[in-house]
């Protein structure tokens, strides 16, 4: 399978199966697009005509550029076979059982009054509640032993607004470091927060312990104020700025993430990273609401084309700031093309209700945090473990060929079928496929490619 | 006359000789929370990866 795409003045061909990324001219584009329904005499007499009236391509160079498609073919680089179903269920079925990750839901509340938010103000459609230390314990120590031979364990501090419970969190920590080196474990701990509780104790806390944290922005002040208020209606930007810059500026290098949310209210979101970087920060997430149907903060088909030319503009900005030696990072252009995921991981499917849960303040698992609060999703506890096999067993044949939609998308094995949570909410499946979502991602892969291949070649 | 360029990329189809191991992280769970993708995730395999 092949994709082909022309963005910031390069000629693009993805080749999926072999994961390779050629960069081509415009002969080369055209001879590809034409290479696996004509034989060649055919693509070159087409080709010759089409260039006929140009000066710069002779009937050589046409032949050439033939060639070197073939030759990439041949090599394994262009035209690859799509070989990997009967690999599909395989990681699954091999880590079966095995837990590496939970994202620790410490406070079912919030102090911020967010309407858009998907976890109703924290409260997952449910009662206010906190962790206590004796539950978290317990969900470190089921993490430790249903983890089998992973050495990394990923454990997300999550809520509702988790430094609403720190001294949990703090325990929490301290418990784990005490234990991992015994089990021969690594923990890699994650804070997302809102920032209105950030002090000098949570800063050195987080700096010290957190592999990553993500601060909730959304940017401009009018747009952050309109959805992040506190109970009385009061924006919360002026609050957190200044804390979230203290703590990103004492983070000394490690990871952190910017993370907002854009809706209807702002597709235009390239004015929200805008202030982002106005502010210094550098690393950067900007999400699409996730809401129910008919939420007036739900992204429309009118918004769509504005989001798609703001993905592009987005990339084009990146290009020019690197140019300016002022790089950032964009969460979803991040792309290792040499280094990154095997073709198991890409087939494999998010790993949700399997290897990654999501833990209630009481001790129930879910498959991850978006499906805390649907009954019928919840898995079991972590005393007991898993006992809704039935559910499990659905998001375990989860993976790329499971949906009919995704055997024929070029972008399946950058999301490998994408979000469960989406999937259900907007099609009532975890099976089905959230095609707005797929829109946006598929825009947002040409660009990270686009930004990969101008970075490669321009500033090597 | 040059008409292609490649970048160095890993190649998906030798990586099913040596992947597979499950070390690297799980969906979106330590970043954006709201959508899969696996394009911005790492390899973290010990092994010798192939190229």
């Amino acid at each position: 399978m092949v994709h082909q795409y022309k963005l910031g003045g390069y000629n693009i061909v993805l080749d999926i199966c072999s994961g390779s990324v050629h960069a081509v001219d415009d002969i080369a584009y055209d001879i590809i697009a034409l290479y696996e329904q004509k034989d060649r005499a055919s693509v070159l007499a087409e080709i010759k005509e089409k260039y006929a009236d140009s000066n710069q391509v002779s009937e050589q160079d046409i032949a050439e550029c033939y060639d070197q498609v073939t030759a990439l073919k041949e090599s394994g680089q262009l035209f690859a076979e799509d070989t990997f179903e009967p690999m599909a269920g395989k990681l699954k079925e091999k880590t079966a059982g095995v837990v590496k990750a939970l994202c620790l839901h410490i406070a079912h509340t919030c102090n911020l009054n967010c309407s858009y938010c998907f976890a109703s103000q924290g409260k997952y459609h449910g009662d206010r509640a906190i962790m206590s230390f004796e539950v978290g314990k317990r969900a470190l120590d089921f993490l430790i032993e249903n983890s089998g031979s992973r050495r990394n364990l990923e454990v997300d501090f999550f809520g509702g607004e988790p430094l609403m419970n720190f001294d949990v969190v703090k325990q929490l920590v301290a418990y784990a470091r005490s234990v991992e080196k015994q089990h021969n474990k690594n923990f890699r701990f994650t804070l997302t927060t809102n920032g209105m509780l950030i002090d000098d104790d949570v800063i050195d806390f987080a700096n010290r312990e957190m592999s990553n944290v993500v601060l909730s922005l959304d940017g401009r002040k009018e747009i952050h104020d309109r959805f992040r208020v506190d109970y009385s209606g009061k924006g919360s930007f002026d609050t957190i700025v200044p804390k979230f810059q203290k703590l990103v500026n004492a983070r000394g290098g490690k990871n952190y993430y910017m993370r907002g949310t854009f809706t209807h209210a702002n597709p235009d979101f390239l004015k929200d990273i805008q202030t982002m970087l106005d502010l210094g920060f550098t690393e950067l997430s900007m999400e699409p609401v996730v809401c129910a149907p008919g939420d007036p903060s739900e992204l429309t088909e009118a918004d769509l084309p504005i989001v798609l030319d703001q993905y592009e503009k987005l990339a084009f900005l990146m290009r020019q700031r690197d140019k300016e030696g002022r790089p950032f990072t964009f969460y979803h252009y991040m792309i290792d093309l040499n280094d990154g995921p095997c073709i198991y991981k890409r087939i494999s499917g998010c790993g949700s209700g399997t290897e990654y849960m999501a833990v209630t303040p009481w001790g129930d698992l879910y498959p991850c945090h978006q499906f805390v609060g649907e009954e019928a999703y919840k898995l079991g506890d972590i005393w007991t473990g898993v006992t809704n096999k039935c559910a499990q067993d659905e998001f375990a044949s989860c993976n790329v060929y499971a949906r009919p939609e995704c055997r024929d998308c070029w972008a399946k094995l950058y999301c490998s079928g994408g979000c469960a949570a989406n999937a259900l909410h907007s099609t009532g499946s975890v099976k089905g496929v959230y095609e707005y979502g797929c829109k946006l991602f598929r825009k947002r892969m040409e660009c990270a490619i686009m930004v990969a291949v101008a970075r490669a070649f321009e500033d090597a | 006359m040059e008409h292609i360029k490649t970048l160095k990329t890993r190649n998906l189809c030798d990586s099913a000789k040596h992947g597979g191991c499950g070390e690297c992280q799980t969906s979106c769970q330590s970043a954006c929370k709201t959508s899969c993708g696996i394009a911005n995730q790492q390899c973290e395999s010990k092994e010798k990866k192939s190229k």
